[in-house]
């Protein structure tokens, strides 16, 4: 084993009485240069890490100290990682899996919440926190009954702060706008880059899901929905440029797919697309083995690969290196750009979850939607 | 020549009572927000803060409203505003080697003579395609006032005249900051280079930089791109040796000596000062003759007090 960090060489010769301080002192997990030593303190029959690291086992067991009812395990993780993890603990035939309770840091994400490890040369981008100075936009609501999906469907939109309806918006649909809304920040997100002037003040469509991985798995009555029934309604609501390069999709996941596949349906309508740690699951021969509700998904990435078309000028994918689909988003981009889309691809020591959706929405959106930040001096 | 009163940002902790109160005990004021774009004219912020009335003259609007009834004149001034940013790409496509070229002879260590004189000969080719860039701009200007005299024709001589008279009744002009470009053209076609030069001024931000001889476009970390400083256009040359630098601690990275040196080489003998939230440079007969909370850049790589008169 290599050499005990020194929070738990400090622990294990400590009486008893003196732990609780030692763990006041310390932040948890315990970050060093190479890596991060996760610490449970608890009586359990078993300690298990349970993250969402791909490449790695995904159950670690954490060792028992020996003494103060103290577990840990120690993971080398290079620099600049964030991983989001829980521990699973076990006591008989018990097993209840539980964010760490020495770390206050955890992520929300529609199944709830995870624990957050950030790795040294990780720091939470500043435009994602409240800035003060930073102009607040608003949100309203339109009713659309849609054909297509044969569904009445409530759409949030958001609105940037100084709106005026003489003037014309770049707009942004956003699939899973809701999800985006909460557990990435994307208010705060857009009023601090519209603020810093690095994309332009624009309207975003937070559009939600009825069946979510049927709807979005490729589907063309939701692609019909976003082109057809969709767009004209936010058009008819709302000052909106006219021009295809001032229209973006917006995806994550499954989200992705559907953003995607709703461009490949409608080449050009949409001309910019953001696309994060998209599901594009393929098989180049056989078939796949994630599940009957990728079906769809498989069937329209097959065809993509084949007749790749020119679905948008501009597409900005991203996807955490700690993610399964990281071949199948690395794959995507040669295919994109040899079919002559100018593609951007950032990958981040991350996973699967809204934060890595998050710190990344900087990068993409302002590329895709480039901001006065040249021209306007306030 | 009346006082010029140049400002940093007014949003957060203005300054421009101060400044007005300087050069303005009484008298009507009007402001030019043509910066603002869609929203020019909505100064009741600035009649709250200055606790006075301001009129507007409402540069953009009176421009879309005669290019309106002038489609001959919108036509030709679409088109040369197409070219003019189909220059600013070419002259940005050069400038970006120029820069590589030399940031990377800069970064080179070492002191020896013909490393300096690299160092030396890159600069001067980046102010030597500059130099160029302002010769073509200039250039594409003239032809087009010399072919349309742009403030002569009907539509727009009427909406001239219109702030003319305004401009006459007015003690002082505020000129706002915002989008610099959209500013500096309503300023050109109306023609108010001369009438502007009578009267006392106070701008700020994206206002002071159209003043200026020269319009710089800067930011050191955008999020795409490099960052290199570009030029825009020439100013209206109210301001001789300054050039003003909004927002200059939020853009410019002012704890690189390298970067810091570059624009005061690069842009000599134009002085580049500093223009943040309380920064005041007050300008008497062409030159500086106060300033409070600004710094200009230095060929040294620091910053140093007041600009020079």
């Amino acid at each position: 084993m290599s050499q005990l960090h020194p929070f738990l060489a400090a622990a294990s010769a400590a009486p008893a009485d003196a732990v609780d301080a030692l763990i006041a002192a310390a932040e948890f997990p315990l970050i060093d240069n190479a890596g991060v030593t996760f610490v449970y303190r608890g009586a359990a029959d078993a300690v298990r890490l349970r993250h969402w690291i791909y490449g790695l086992p995904t159950a670690e067991s954490l060792e028992a100290l020996g003494r103060h009812d103290l577990w840990f395990f120690r993971l080398d993780l290079p620099r600049g990682s964030r991983i989001e993890y829980k521990f699973e603990v076990v006591s008989g035939t018990n097993s209840h899996w539980i964010v760490d309770p020495l770390n206050d840091s955890v992520a929300e994400d529609p199944f709830g919440a995870n624990s957050v490890c950030r790795a040294h040369g990780y720091t939470r981008p500043e435009w994602t926190l409240e800035n003060p100075h930073a102009r607040r936009g608003t949100i309203e609501q339109i009713s659309i009954d849609s054909e297509s999906l044969g569904a009445s469907k409530e759409v949030h939109v958001y609105l940037p702060a100084r709106f005026r309806r003489q003037r014309r918006y770049a707009l942004l649909v956003a699939h899973d706008g809701s999800d985006y809304l909460r557990f990435s920040g994307l208010q705060q997100v857009l009023d601090n880059l519209i603020h810093r002037l690095e994309i332009p003040p624009m309207i975003v469509a937070l559009s939600d899901p009825g069946e979510r991985l049927v709807e979005y798995a490729a589907n063309n009555n939701h692609a019909r929905y976003i082109v057809k029934e969709l767009y004209p309604a936010l058009r008819q609501a709302f000052p909106l440029r006219d021009e295809p390069a001032s229209r973006g999709l917006l995806g994550a996941s499954f989200g992705a797919v559907a953003a995607l596949h709703t461009a490949w349906r409608y080449p050009g309508f949409f001309n910019r697309l953001l696309l994060q740690s998209g599901s594009f699951a393929f098989t180049d021969i056989g078939t796949h083995n994630r599940g009957q509700i990728f079906d769809p998904v498989v069937d329209f990435v097959n065809r993509l690969r084949q007749q790749p078309g020119r679905p948008a000028s501009k597409m900005f994918v991203s996807c955490g290196i700690y993610e399964s689909l990281i071949y199948e988003n690395r794959s995507l981009v040669p295919l994109l750009q040899s079919a002559g889309t100018e593609v951007r691809f950032e990958e981040a020591r991350d996973g699967h979850n809204w934060e890595n959706w998050r710190d990344r929405l900087r990068a993409g959106l302002s590329w895709l939607f480039p901001g006065p930040l040249w021209m306007v001096y306030e | 020549m009346p006082d010029i009163i140049i400002l940093g940002p007014q949003a957060d902790h203005p300054n421009l009572m101060d400044a007005t109160r300087q050069i303005v005990t009484d008298g009507a004021l009007c402001s030019i927000t043509a910066g603002w774009q869609q929203r020019e004219g909505e100064v009741q912020e600035l009649q709250h803060h200055l606790d006075r009335e301001v009129e507007d003259l409402h540069l953009y609007q009176r421009l879309d409203h005669a290019l309106g009834l002038d489609p001959e004149l919108a036509d030709a001034h679409r088109t040369r505003q197409a070219g003019l940013r189909q220059r600013q790409r070419w002259y940005r496509r050069r400038l970006h080697h120029a820069m590589e070229a030399y940031l990377g002879l800069a970064a080179e260590t070492g002191s020896s003579a013909a490393l300096l004189a690299e160092q030396r000969s890159a600069l001067n080719a980046i102010r030597a395609l500059d130099r160029h860039h302002v010769r073509q701009i200039d250039a594409v200007h003239a032809v087009f006032n010399a072919r349309w005299r742009p403030a002569h024709r009907p539509a727009m001589a009427e909406q001239r005249d219109a702030i003319v008279r305004r401009l006459d009744a007015a003690a002082a002009v505020l000129v706002a900051g915002g989008h610099v470009a959209a500013l500096l053209s309503r300023l050109r076609l109306f023609g108010l280079e001369s009438e502007l030069r009578e009267k006392r001024l106070i701008a700020w931000s994206a206002g002071a930089m159209a003043l200026s001889e020269r319009v710089v476009l800067f930011h050191d970390s955008p999020p795409q791109g490099p960052g290199h400083a570009e030029i825009l256009d020439s100013g209206l040359g109210l301001l001789p040796r300054l050039l003003p630098l909004p927002h200059a601690r939020e853009r410019l990275r002012l704890h690189d000596p390298r970067r810091v040196a570059l624009m005061a080489r690069r842009f000599n003998p134009l002085q580049p000062v500093t223009l943040d939230a309380g920064s005041l440079i007050r300008v008497t007969g062409h030159k500086p003759v106060m300033a409070q909370g600004t710094a200009r850049l230095t060929a040294r790589g620091n910053l140093a007090g007041a600009p020079l008169a």
